[in-house]
């Protein structure tokens, strides 16, 4: 499951932001390292909502700057 | 211009300018819920009318200044019409006073009816809109909002933070394709100037080159401009209908 979680982060990730998938690591900062506008960041988290069919209140998506932190988070919510 | 299946909001569309934007942008062929704080009466009237002109209609009573509520009015609206298009924020109160008289309860309630209800709004509209890629709203100021007018400080100072409002939301949301603009009226006929004094009347008359007050159609036919694709190329704007006053 965990990894599922991770698989479908990645995925949306690649597909919104039009990054390479090899450049989205654990690490990686949706801002700094991927080239997300702070509009971009709003979105993935209103598509990780929908994907996963979560609520993700604004004072936790301010605390989801990486990629590990949303596949973190996912994988507690969901 | 047309405005076929769009689906819009008009906040405060029982009465006055908003009942005008509701139904002019019926008969222009979109989808039309109106909200309303007290009058259903009036509201349901509206949206008959509105289903009159072969639209969808709902009436939502809701108070503007209720954060939480904006959202389920939202969501309300794209789930029974499965997108919005437009959203008009019209919903305003005055309740004038020379600021030396001015209480502290005048000044909240009508910065709150005016102010903080466009941020409700206009936030809560913001993901649907982003969602579908485009979007337009259009905020009701008034010329007051750009002039001052002596007696009306706390009306003046909630339109004029529209107008701020409205182009920073304007430059946040463009690369979205979210228009936002306002329109600022003047002098119009509506059960909110009616109760002014003759010598008042007189006055703006005066002060107004067109030398007459507007009605209502000819606010909400610029709204229905700046709301449909006619205007693409428009964003962060202040129209003012006003026939001339504040130029």
């Amino acid at each position: 499951m965990s990894q599922d979680v991770e698989a479908k982060v990645k995925s949306i990730i690649v597909d919104k932001l039009g990054v390479d998938e090899s450049e989205v690591v654990a690490e990686a900062n949706f801002t700094n390292d991927l080239g997300a506008d702070s509009l971009d960041t709003v979105e993935l988290i209103m598509e990780f909502e929908k994907e996963f069919d979560l609520s993700i209140p604004d004072e936790d998506a301010e605390n989801i700057a990486t990629v590990g932190d949303a596949v973190k988070y996912i994988q507690e919510k969901s | 211009m047309n405005l076929k299946d769009k689906n819009c909001i008009v906040t405060g569309g029982s009465r006055g300018i908003g009942k005008s934007i509701a139904l002019t942008f019926a008969k222009l062929g979109a989808n039309v819920a109106i909200t309303y704080s007290r009058s259903a009466d009036a509201a349901n009237e509206v949206a008959d009318e509105i289903k009159k002109a072969g639209s969808k209609a709902m009436a939502i009573q809701a108070d503007a200044t209720d954060f939480s509520k904006a959202e389920e009015v939202i969501a309300k609206v794209v789930e029974e019409w499965g997108a919005l298009d437009v959203l008009i924020n019209n919903a305003g109160i005055t309740k004038d006073n020379l600021i030396l008289r001015m209480n502290e309860e005048q000044w909240d309630a009508v910065i709150n009816t005016n102010l903080k209800s466009v941020f409700n709004y206009s936030k809560a509209a913001a993901k649907p809109m982003m969602r579908a890629r485009g979007g337009s709203i259009v905020n009701i100021g008034s010329v007051v909002g750009i002039s001052g007018n002596a007696g009306q400080s706390n009306y003046s100072a909630s339109k004029a933070g529209l107008i701020g409002f409205t182009k920073s939301y304007a430059k946040e949301l463009a690369s979205r394709n979210i228009r936002a603009n306002v329109v600022a009226p003047g002098y119009i006929t509506t059960e909110m100037t009616q109760d002014l004094d003759e010598k008042v009347l007189e006055s703006i008359r005066e002060e107004t080159p067109l030398g007459r007050a507007g009605n209502p159609e000819e606010v909400s036919n610029v709204v229905a401009f700046l709301a449909s694709d006619l205007s693409s190329y428009i964003t962060g704007e202040v129209i003012r209908v006003d026939g001339g006053m504040a130029m």
